[in-house]
């Protein structure tokens, strides 16, 4: 499949290196996507943590907005009240009769340069080498800095809220079931973490360490959503780019998400 | 309260309690009552007795810390007037205001403490912190800036100390405590060494109050994030901003509540008149310029979230609190009545206790728009919305701030010699 036979350009220190020729553009029905990026995934887990680095592509010509990536999250990560992983945003433009409506799915960029890491206080969120970003949530504070910090909006806070509580009631079943986030067990009781700390979506990183696809990735009817290491030319999360219209979101702002646009 | 400089001067232990002084605690009472109820709730149901949400997650109690904070940082640099400049005309309030510096310092630190999810956790940063992060900087300048406060005012009132040691009751056994066997008073040498340590430690706290509070406005303009914060204005903004409220409150303190009002009273009281309007103006301009650059050509990131704050549905918050109390109200005070002992103090009072819409102005407006078009209806929940009005327990909590500060800077007045009647 993939080679690095392609003509040789400068590098910065004045060296030749070679243009990664990708494999052809996956057509989705003529392949299950699902198995590739499976295949994918563990291709990327057999390697040193250091030299993946894990991603997604986006394909906003397939999203359908049926929204059921953020409920995968919300079931997956045991989201409370107040707490959003992976909204899916709605623009409608155009007058009737002549109106369109596009949808954005908002994962955590797990930006490269991330601009909510050096605000932490104490350093409770931090870059892992394979570029998730991840919150340690028995060192957070809850001061909320990062929230402010993050110009995606990505970050939202554990205010100790139950569904139990819109009907008067105890936590529901669903809220007694603990999260696995970070590869931990986070059972929600009031006073202790996840509880007042800043959560959000970690690519289901405790999924992808055991060879699953992220939850939102997997419920994707559309097949919108492609996940790999971005480091991995072969893999589906960086072929499906080629021959697209590519962009992050807020690219100017020098974050370089690791979440990629097709338009 | 307020008397002529005619009034003969009557040493505070001596004088009736008058019935100002019953409305004062009356005031305090209901003050500490209501900010009771507040701590309760706090400490019962944590945050969520907030209106803040994930997409606005700072409100009311970040810009009280920073309306606490900054009352310190402008009483302080009052203080270095005297301490550092040598300035005479204030000598003799110069140890109030090193009070008034320390326990608004700790109004403040309770205040973001209450404010933390995790408040067992805030002393991370001392050990953990991060040298990246403007608010790590800011919990290790506060320390600093701490005892930097408490030694300074040791020896500033050391030999006030000393003298008040015949004292009999609680304030004569403070004295005996902190000056340890010293029984007599300092000789000129003495003096002089330690207003020359008194004078070092105010310089160094120059730099250090410019830091942490230009700090504070650093903390919300280093965030790349936030169109209407990402301003290099900010920190001298908040700077002096600082220095106005803080000398405003200052001022009041002085006007209404020194205890002997003679000629040099009065006289303290025009000089402190006089600074005071010249920070208001240069406040006012700093204002007025963060906020008519960006809304000039009416283009650009920051035009919707400043014009909302000018006319959105808190506009008078702007118009009438800030311009009107803050600002234009004391303005004409003092340049109407620059003699007037009552006009100068209640010029302070409104621009130190209004102060506190300017702050909340700066705080919630840059949280209020959001990051990414459509992100408000994208997903519904009563917690994740870009709206924000602080709830009735969040102001309560603010009072329970104000009564206990109340209670700290009464202990102050009562145990240490901050008047400084004793030394003649």
């Amino acid at each position: 499949m993939g080679t690095f036979s392609g003509n040789p350009v400068p590098k910065p220190d004045g060296g030749l290196v070679p243009i990664p020729i990708l494999p052809p553009p996956t057509i989705p029905s003529e392949e299950d996507i699902r198995l590739v990026m499976q295949s994918d995934l563990q291709r990327a887990l057999k390697k040193p943590m250091g030299e993946r680095q894990w991603g997604m592509s986006i394909d906003l010509q397939r999203c359908t907005g049926c929204q059921a990536c953020t409920l995968a999250c919300i079931n997956e990560n045991k989201l409370p009240p107040g707490v959003v992983y992976r909204p899916v945003l709605e623009n409608d433009s155009g007058t009737f009769p002549n109106v369109t409506k596009q949808f954005l799915p908002r994962p955590c960029m797990q930006c490269a340069n991330p601009p909510c890491v050096p605000v932490c206080p104490v350093g409770a969120t931090y870059k892992r080498p394979d570029g998730i970003v991840e919150i340690d949530y028995d060192v957070c504070i809850g001061c909320r800095y990062c929230i402010t910090a993050c110009p995606y909006s990505a970050r939202t806070f554990d205010w100790g809220e139950f569904y139990g509580d819109l009907v008067d009631g105890p936590p529901t079943p669903y809220e007694q079931v603990p999260s696995l986030e970070y590869g931990h067990v986070w059972l929600r009781k009031a006073g202790t973490s996840p509880i007042n700390n800043t959560r959000k979506c970690q690519f289901c990183i405790e999924r992808v360490q055991r060879g699953e696809l992220p939850a939102c990735v997997r419920t994707c009817f559309a097949l919108a959503t492609y996940f790999g290491d971005l480091n991995d030319p072969e893999a589906l999360v960086n072929r499906v780019r080629q021959g697209r219209q590519v962009m992050q979101l807020k690219a100017d702002m020098g974050t370089n998400p690791s979440v990629y646009y097709l338009l | 309260m307020i008397t002529s400089t005619k009034t003969p001067s009557v040493p505070p232990e001596h004088r009736k309690i008058s019935p100002w002084t019953w409305i004062g605690v009356g005031l305090w009472v209901v003050v500490l009552v209501l900010g009771l109820q507040g701590f309760y709730e706090r400490m019962l149901h944590g945050s969520l007795i907030t209106d803040l949400g994930g997409w606005m997650p700072w409100g009311l109690w970040v810009a009280a810390y920073m309306w606490f904070i900054g009352l310190s940082a402008g009483a302080f640099l009052l203080s270095t007037l005297v301490y550092v400049f040598g300035m005479k005309s204030l000598e003799r309030v110069a140890p109030l205001s090193l009070l008034v510096a320390l326990v608004t310092l700790l109004m403040a630190m309770l205040m973001i403490l209450f404010d933390v999810g995790h408040m067992g956790r805030i002393f991370e940063i001392w050990y953990r912190g991060n040298p990246h992060s403007m608010m790590a900087w800011m919990g290790w300048l506060y320390t600093v800036y701490f005892l930097l406060l408490v030694v300074e005012t040791y020896f500033a009132l050391h030999n006030a100390l000393i003298a008040a040691r015949g004292h009999v009751g609680l304030s004569g056994r403070v004295a005996r405590l902190l000056t340890g066997q010293r029984r007599t008073l300092l000789s000129e040498s003495e003096q002089h060494r330690e207003r020359h340590i008194t004078t070092v430690l105010g310089a160094i706290g120059i730099p250090l109050a410019f830091a942490f509070h230009g700090g504070v406005g650093a903390l919300l303009a280093t965030v790349a994030a936030r169109d209407v914060w990402h301003t290099g204005l900010y920190p001298i903004l908040f700077i002096v901003g600082a220095f106005f409220s803080g000398g405003a409150l200052f001022t009041a303190l002085i006007a209404f509540f020194w205890p002997v009002r003679d000629k040099e009273w009065m006289l303290t009281v025009r000089t402190l008149g006089r600074i005071l309007l010249g920070l208001l103006l240069f406040s006012a301009l700093l204002d007025w310029a963060d906020y008519q650059v960006p809304l000039w050509y009416g283009v650009g990131p920051e035009v919707r979230e400043l014009s909302q704050v000018l006319t959105g549905p808190f506009w008078w918050v702007f118009w009438l609190v800030t311009v009107g109390g803050v600002y234009l109200i004391p303005a004409v005070l003092l340049i109407a009545k620059p003699k007037s002992p009552w006009a100068i103090g209640m010029a302070g009072v409104l621009s130190s206790v209004l102060f506190l819409a300017v702050r909340v102005n700066l705080v919630v407006p840059g949280l209020a728009t959001p990051e990414l078009p459509n992100l408000p209806s994208s997903y519904h929940d009563g917690r994740l919305l870009f709206h924000y009005v602080p709830t009735w327990a969040e102001w309560e909590l603010v009072l329970f701030v104000v009564a206990v500060g109340v209670v700290l800077y009464w202990v102050g007045i009562k145990l240490l010699p901050v008047w400084g009647r004793d030394v003649k």
